[in-house]
């Protein structure tokens, strides 16, 4: 009886106060046995629902990835979806343990509110995309247009200081969400869409008829997006630095979901793989991580190009090419510091 | 000619005749409530002319031409609505992210509702008795049944959403914010200073600000107002920010009832010596409630429908599933038809707690007149 | 030993005592209440102060005076980028004020309308009108607010806009409406509104005085018209027609000039008008239901007109049941309004998410939406009480 008594105590203890963490973020969520991971509400190639209600993304991915790395198993992730408004307070108020939400690197950002961003994971910068029969070509042209962008972002400031800087005039259309941006540039409430360049190549695969719009030529911002922790604790933001690592560098060393287990088996003649796979050194234990954490990064949804490809490459509705994103070595700007 | 006698007298009653026929039957029925005047007639022309143009073409829209299969809003071609998602993702809309093979406890969870609203909201229930102390433990039960335990594989609060988290919430709501409320109202009738201004200032503080400050608060401050290493379930914060909401809507509701009360009652009370509890739960309290309830029901529709409101803060009611589902590369831009069918839902709801309110009003209303 | 356990007792006996007296209890329930308050707010407070150091987030309202960064669409001061929060906020104060006034007036309109006509004998009208109005208080006003704003956004697009006499334009970007532009002299035609008011409110106190002297009634509405409309228009002629039109004209992208209500406006207003006015004309209904019926007899057997009997004796009577209510319904829309943050109309609570993400300030953002809705909803409640207590029944 007592026993029982105990358990539904501790049962329902657990329900309502779930442990959060300042200094040993990796004890805590050992002990939850689950990762929190804070994602986007919904944004088409990033993080969405697909029919059956699980969410998946290039976003979604990192989070199993991360949670691969502490557990072993990708599963063990609690979604958290957060908006542009609640994002920051929830991270810093330990509901998340990190952040993968499509969310700019930005000085302030990382030394005011208190983050530590740990890398990033998509190189985007804020473009235009607008009618063909506007004729406009270039989006210092848009003088007394409007302008519809998501509010809460960086990109709201980023057009304020655009057309502040050209000594042009603007309405801005600000809207709450991504979709309900795209329905309003569709029904022509503004003239130009405004977000990052690969949300507008995302929306323009929508339009009935994607021929008649152009993405104008300027890019009028850099906007690395990268998942963000809690500043203070390191062991942590390594954990999530080096998850992030692994899957650029794999893809750099050409290991994949499929290969992954040959090549872990034991030591081959390439020493950045045997490092990086545990068959030599102990990089895990330095971590505080099991010796193959790396592999079980890479078997959750594969290396960087295998879950860009699924999520955002030309094969999908979105149909981004790699362009900034690609390896250094293919001319992009995608690089990873070596595993040693 | 020979003279009409100007009186004329009848021994005999003259034999009934019908009504003359523009006033009963249709065309009676017809002047009498569409056509008795120019006015009236030209209103009736012209709402017949906007039923004309509206039902038509909703009609078209909803059924006839609409599309009710495919995979993707492509398969949709015709003019109409497109229903085609509907098959794939009502789930979703029902339970939101609800573990799939245990959605049947939200289901049982919902039929269990009947057995335990029942010998509340009417009379002559057979076994009203004992189904009142299963209506007592109905809240617990349900709770077993949604989050799991002892028994039951356990589903994190995160997995609720759909229609299933609207009502989750709107029914712990409707749970906690009746006593909270009742407490309230009696704190701000007090004769304890301290409590008396506690209670106003607790009742004029909510009803003040808009529910979505509240539920900011909730999710934004309430972390920076405890320890570190403490953080609640958010589907509890939000349960506990919409009752403090409704409870003092609730409170403002149940004191009118309780200033209804003749003072002669609360006399006649503590004269047979009953002490306030007492002369509250058994005199009081029984009297002010029964007529409060129809503001109690109305308080209950306002906080069903402000359930919505928790997508402000990232949580997946059926609100959120449905601009989820729009957000979809397959389902994109179906937002009319995805929120036809979410009204649909609060509608039915809504409108049958409205007409039970009116029922009963209706039914006390008789009871006052004997 | 003996007189120790004694003294003991009747100490006992003296906190029982305390206990069972009525007056002596309250006090320790309010103590015993106040100590628990001080706790909790101690406990927070320590919480507060410990989180936002380790957060090393600055707490207080100097944010207010750094540059926003971001701009507004819908303003009703001067605003730019390059303005402070503080002035953001304001910005977003207006325009709650401007919605929720736009909306409680129009809202009252539609309610009144429909209230009256749901009592209508047309059968047909009563139950169309019953009908709209059930669907419309049965369906969450954000749902209601989301579909106004896809609605409008499906008006005829800019380049297409319908218009009226060249001047006022409609169009899926909102209305442009002529901007009046004041030339100097303008302000002696205020003066004279001014002017005209005060006499207008004067003479309508002493026709009332000269109605309950001497039966006499004069003229209140044609001669307060006359005062109010016809004295500054007369000014104004005489000033010289001091006053143009800024008229909107079609350019490359939109219509320039002019003053626009952008779609997120009007959406939120006419949902928020039909929402709260389906709950206003509920309560129009029950007004004039308890009016009694001997009064509207008493009235047509006086020869009084049904528009007369409305205007003369049900509504006066029915307003005492209707305003109470009414207040709430006021309240409701004014805090419903907060809801824009789902369509992108920047009002407050959009406004102060916004510099929220930009400063990380959320503590004194919210504090501010708390504050200014608590003062908002303070104001608008003691406006009608006093009406209330106006028109209340004066029993003799």
């Amino acid at each position: 009886m007592n026993s029982f008594l105990k358990t539904a105590v501790a049962g329902a203890a657990a329900l309502l106060v779930a442990g959060a963490a300042h200094a040993a973020t990796l004890d805590d969520i050992k002990k939850a046995g689950v990762l929190k991971c804070g994602i986007n509400t919904g944004l088409p190639g990033f993080a969405y629902t697909d029919d059956k209600g699980k969410w998946t993304g290039f976003d979604v991915a990192y989070c199993r990835a991360l949670a691969a790395a502490v557990f072993g198993d990708p599963d063990k992730v609690k979604y958290v979806n957060l908006t542009g408004k609640n994002r920051f307070p929830a991270l810093a108020a330990g509901e998340i343990d990190v952040l993968s939400r499509n969310t700019t690197w930005t000085f302030s950002r990382d030394v005011d509110l208190g983050f530590t961003f740990i890398g990033v994971s998509y190189y985007d910068g804020q473009g235009f995309i607008g009618r063909k029969a506007l004729g406009v070509k270039s989006a210092k042209e848009l003088d007394g247009a409007s302008v519809c962008i998501q509010t809460g972002t960086t990109t709201e400031l980023n057009l304020a200081d655009f057309f502040r800087v050209n000594k042009i005039k603007y309405e801005p259309v600000p809207i709450e969400t991504n979709e309900e941006a795209r329905k309003a540039y569709v029904a022509e409430r503004c003239d130009v869409y405004t977000t990052d360049a690969s949300g507008l190549a995302a929306t323009k695969t929508t339009f009935k008829d994607p021929d008649a719009h152009m993405v104008f030529p300027e890019i009028i911002s850099k906007e690395p997006l990268g998942p963000l922790v809690r500043q203070g604790d390191d062991q942590w933001a390594d954990i999530a630095r080096w998850t992030l690592n692994v899957l650029i560098n794999a893809e750099e060393y050409g290991v994949t979901s499929a290969n992954v287990d040959k090549l872990a088996a034991k030591a081959i003649d390439n020493p950045e793989i045997n490092r990086m796979l545990g068959t030599e050194g102990s990089l895990g234990a330095m971590l505080g991580l099991r010796k193959t954490w790396a592999v079980d990064v890479l078997k959750a949804e594969g290396n960087y190009a295998e879950i860009y490809e699924r999520y955002l490459g030309t094969k999908t509705p979105l149909g981004l090419a790699r362009g900034l994103n690609a390896l250094y070595t293919n001319g992009g700007i995608l690089y990873a510091p070596p595993m040693r | 000619m020979t003279a009409q006698p100007f009186h004329r007298s009848q021994a005999e009653m003259l034999p009934e005749r019908a009504a003359p026929v523009t006033t009963v039957g249709i065309v009676g029925w017809l002047r009498a409530n569409l056509f008795s005047s120019w006015i009236n007639a030209a209103f009736t022309l012209i709402a017949f002319y906007l039923l004309w143009l509206m039902v038509p073409a909703l009609i078209d829209w909803a059924f006839v031409n609409a599309d009710t299969a495919g995979d993707n809003r492509f398969a949709c071609t015709s003019s109409g609505a497109c229903w085609a998602w509907v098959d794939q993702r009502i789930d979703q809309f029902l339970y939101g992210f609800y573990t799939a093979d245990q959605t049947w406890r939200v289901d049982l969870a919902v039929v269990l509702l009947i057995p335990a609203l029942a010998p509340l909201l009417f009379e002559g229930v057979p076994f009203a008795r004992q189904l009142r102390w299963f209506s007592l433990a109905y809240p617990v039960v349900a709770t077993f049944l949604l989050v799991g335990g002892i028994g039951l594989e356990g589903v994190p609060t995160d997995k609720f959403g759909g229609f299933m988290l609207n009502l989750t919430v709107g029914l712990a709501g409707i749970v906690l914010s009746l006593p909270v409320g009742i407490l309230l109202a009696l704190g701000r009738r007090s004769r304890l200073p301290v409590i008396r201004v506690l209670c106003i200032c607790f009742i004029e503080t909510v009803r003040g600000v808009p529910l979505i400050t509240l539920l900011f608060v909730s999710n934004i401050i309430l972390p920076i107002f405890l320890p570190p290493d403490v953080t609640l379930d958010s589907l509890i914060r939000v349960i506990v920010m919409v009752t403090a909401f409704a409870s003092a809507y609730m409170a403002e509701v149940i004191r009118g009832g309780l200033q209804a009360i003749p003072r002669g009652q609360y006399e006649a009370a503590q004269a047979l010596g009953l002490r306030y509890w007492q002369m509250m739960g058994l005199i009081v309290l029984p009297q002010a409630l029964k007529i409060s309830i129809p503001g109690i029901v109305n308080t209950f529709i306002g906080l069903f429908k402000d359930t919505t409101l928790v997508i402000i803060i990232g949580l997946f009611d059926i609100l959120g599933i449905g601009n989820a589902m729009v957000s979809n590369p397959d389902w994109l831009g179906l937002s009319t038809e995805a929120y036809v069918f979410i009204a649909l839902f609060f509608f039915v709801a809504c409108f049958s707690m409205s007409r039970y309110s009116i029922h009963l009003e209706k039914r006390l209303d008789t009871e006052r007149r004997e | 030993m003996a007189r120790n356990a004694s003294a003991q007792r009747t100490a006992g006996q003296e906190w029982l005592r305390l206990w069972f007296d009525e007056r002596s209890r309250g006090l320790i329930y309010q103590l015993l209440v106040i100590l628990g308050l001080a706790l909790v707010v101690a406990f927070i407070v320590s919480n507060t102060i410990a989180n936002l150091q380790r957060a090393g987030l600055a707490s207080g309202f100097g944010f207010l005076f750094d540059q926003a960064f971001f701009d507004i669409n819908q303003k009703l001061i001067e605003y730019s980028s390059t303005s402070t929060f503080g002035r953001a906020l304001i910005v977003g104060m207006l325009n709650t004020v401007l919605v929720s006034a736009m909306g409680i007036v129009l809202a009252t309109a539609i309610g009144f309308f429909a209230g009256i006509l749901r009592l209508s004998p047309n059968f047909l009208l009563s139950r169309m009108v019953g009908a709209w109005v059930e669907i419309t208080r049965n369906v969450p006003v954000l749902l209601q607010i989301i579909f106004w704003w896809v609605l409008l956004t499906g008006l005829p697009k800019v380049r297409e806009s319908l218009s009226i006499g060249d001047s006022i334009f409609l169009s899926n970007r909102g209305v442009r409406l002529p901007a009046p532009l004041l030339e100097p002299g303008f302000e002696w035609v205020f003066v004279a509104f001014l002017c005209g008011a005060v006499a207008a409110i004067l003479v309508s106190h002493w026709s009332k005085r000269r109605q309950n002297v001497s039966g006499e009634r004069f003229p209140v509405f044609w001669a307060g018209l006359a005062l109010i409309v016809g004295l500054p228009a007369l000014v104004y002629w005489f000033a010289g027609a001091p006053l143009a039109w800024d008229v909107p004209k079609a350019t490359r992208f939109n219509f320039r000039g002019g003053f626009n209500v952008t779609p997120e406006l009007l959406a939120l207003w006419i949902a928020l008008s039909t929402y709260t006015g389906a709950f206003i004309s509920e309560i129009v209904r029950a007004g004039i239901l308890s009016v009694g019926k001997g009064q509207t007899e008493a009235a047509g057997s006086l020869g009084l007109r049904p528009g007369q009997t409305m205007r003369l004796i049900v509504i006066p009577q029915a307003l005492r049941v209707i305003i109470p209510p009414l207040t709430s319904q006021y309240l409701n829309l004014t805090k419903n309004s907060s809801l824009a943050i789902a369509i992108g109309h920047q009002e407050l609570v959009s406004i102060g998410g916004t510099i929220l993400n930009q400063s990380g300030q959320a503590l004194e953002v919210v504090g501010i939406w708390m504050v200014f809705y608590l003062g908002l909803s303070l104001l608008t409640s003691m406006y009608m009480n006093w009406y209330n207590r106006r028109i209340a029944l004066v029993e003799r």
